[in-house]
């Protein structure tokens, strides 16, 4: 699958087994397979890999049409022919994460161990033990440099991760609408839709997996979730106080407005393509995520990173505010990193970086092009 | 992109800059609009080359030119910096829109080894001639703004940047003073539209 990709090409999945991988926790999983999709071509020298990271409830494919779903991937619109990432010009891989459920090892595989579904005896992960993972994907394609580590939300979490992780292997970093470290009211969040879960007496301490799934509260999480990533103003475009196939209200609790049949319709959509496992797992590794670790300051644990840095943080984004950004940013500065930042006009929320990406787009390409012209 | 700066752009000031910044150093650009000098500069100059601007709109530009902007006020956007972080920072044609010059000025000269400061010379003949006979705020080709339109909020000539640059305790180690696209060699706070100011600490 290392064909040049044309618009609307089929792409498929692959897997990987590495025999094991030391987590930050402590323990061991072995053995960890990686779910991963690639367009465009390596170049001879393997300067021009770019490795695209997704979001929570993101998967590997990120680019052309799912052979598997007949799905776009959910950066369709940056990754293609002529696009930001283009895939004329680069070659660019995505995995699933760590403790995914779409193909890369997660609580719903199978322990080799007992030969039962990992459930809650799954090790908690880490931002880091996903990069950790995907550097060794990396090396498997025995990619010395990546040109590029980019991704939005948790995905611009990983970049940041592999800026500081291992800053010989990246050349440049695109953080978009993300943090250097999850703040307490993202913790919040993320506890609401763990808590949601967790109460469905279909959760049944985490072990159901060949019986009926926690979908009630599975819904319920990805419900709040989805209000965090839009806005205020999309919201008010979107559904304002509309009533859903009805003139007057039922003075019931089934569906009135608009706002609530799109809830319950992305929840109940939510549920057939993802585990509820993986939620708790993946939102507690972000809840981890903090950057400044054991270095005392952001600052001083960006010393280590060396590209370019391109932060990208949208107006009406309340979920991961550009303050968040712009202390990022301010931090690379005080360590005189190359660090360009703006912050996008949008109304879309934390939803803008998936959908609102005409500017990022101009960005993005202008940005890879000076670095690629530079290094070759 | 090669060439001469003046013929990239059009810009006196850009080609006096293009012609101070030694090759393959570090230029922080303040107010680099749309990063047009700065691109200059990294194709010429082999320079990396950095800029702070206010406009999202302007920064988004120049970011798609590949350099490195990022979007901030300049009043504020110095300070993260460390000591010298840069061979030069520039301001061009911007120390009379910030609210408080003389900051900047000290910021500069702390965050680069050497500022380079162009501005329009509120001295020019024209300028004072706009003034004597219209007996209203000047407008010329230079200031060609309404009072209470106009992003220039502090005035300033030839000679009263020279008396700062001495109060700070600045080395001017070179001064470049131009009309258009020619330079001036006479009275240059009288006949220099725009000036151009190589400075270091002392």
């Amino acid at each position: 699958m290392m064909g040049v990709l044309p618009p609307g090409m089929i792409v498929e999945a692959n897997t990987v087994r590495f025999d094991s991988l030391a987590l930050d926790n402590g323990a061991t999983l072995a053995p960890v397979d990686v779910a991963y999709e690639t367009y465009g071509a390596l170049n001879a020298a393997k300067t021009n890999a770019i490795l695209v990271l997704h979001a929570f409830s993101g998967d590997a494919h990120a680019a052309g049409i799912s052979h598997e779903t007949g799905k776009p991937g959910w950066w369709d619109n940056m990754i293609g022919p002529g696009k930001a990432f283009d895939t004329d010009l680069y070659f660019v891989i995505c995995s699933n994460v760590l403790g995914g459920c779409r193909g890369t090892t997660g609580p719903s595989s199978v322990n080799p161990a007992t030969g039962c579904p990992y459930a809650m005896t799954f090790p908690v992960i880490t931002i880091g033990d996903m990069v950790r993972l995907q550097k060794m994907l990396i090396d498997f394609f025995g990619i010395p440099r990546l040109l590029a580590v980019a991704g939005g939300s948790m995905g611009g979490m990983q970049a940041l991760e592999w800026a500081v992780a291992y800053p010989d292997r990246v050349v440049t970093a695109l953080p978009i609408a993300t943090t250097a470290r999850h703040s307490a009211q993202q913790i919040a969040f993320n506890e609401v839709g763990r808590q949601a879960i967790m109460a469905d007496p279909d959760w049944n301490g985490g072990d159901y997996y060949g019986k009926q799934p926690p979908a009630r509260g599975l819904a319920v999480a990805r419900m709040v979730g989805h209000i965090t990533y839009m806005s205020d103003e999309s919201m008010r475009e979107k559904f304002g106080r509309r009533l859903r196939g009805k003139e007057t209200f039922s003075f019931g609790f089934d569906v009135d407005f608009e706002v609530e049949s799109y809830l319950r319709y992305r929840g109940s959509q939510f549920v057939t393509r993802f585990d509820a496992n993986s939620y708790l797992y993946i939102s507690k590794a972000m809840d981890y995520f903090d950057l400044t670790g054991r270095n005392g300051t952001l600052a001083a644990a960006l010393e280590r990173s060396q590209g370019r840095f391109l932060v990208i943080s949208f107006t009406s984004d309340w979920l991961y505010p550009s303050y968040q950004s712009q202390e990022l940013v301010r931090a690379l500065r005080s360590r005189n990193r190359d660090v360009a930042y703006v912050e996008l006009e949008s109304n879309y929320g934390h939803d803008a970086f998936l959908v609102d990406v005409a500017e990022q787009t101009d960005m993005v390409r202008g940005f890879l092009a000076a670095t690629f012209e530079k290094l070759s | 992109m090669k060439g001469l700066v003046r013929e990239v752009y059009g810009r006196s000031d850009y080609a006096i800059i293009g012609e101070i910044v030694e090759p393959d150093t570090k230029v922080l650009d303040l107010g680099c609009g749309e990063g047009e000098l700065l691109e200059w500069l990294a194709v010429n100059k082999g320079v990396d080359a950095r800029g702070v601007e206010i406009s999202g709109a302007r920064v988004r530009r120049a970011i798609a030119r590949g350099v490195s902007v990022f979007q901030s006020d300049i009043d504020e956007g110095l300070a993260d910096y460390p000591d010298l972080a840069f061979d030069y920072v520039v301001l061009s044609q911007t120390l009379q829109e910030t609210r408080d010059p003389r900051k900047v000025l000290r910021e500069m000269l702390r965050v680069g080894r050497r500022g380079i400061v162009a501005f329009p010379n509120f001295g020019h003949w024209r300028v004072r001639m706009s003034m004597l006979v219209s007996g209203r705020a000047p407008r010329t080709a230079l200031f060609p703004y309404e009072w209470y339109e106009s992003p220039n909020i502090h005035f300033l000539t030839v000679h009263d940047f020279e008396a700062l640059a001495h109060v700070e305790g600045l080395v001017v180690e070179r001064r470049y003073f131009l009309a258009g696209h020619r330079k001036v060699a006479l009275l240059p706070n009288l006949l220099a539209e725009v000036a151009v100011f190589l400075l270091r600490r002392s």
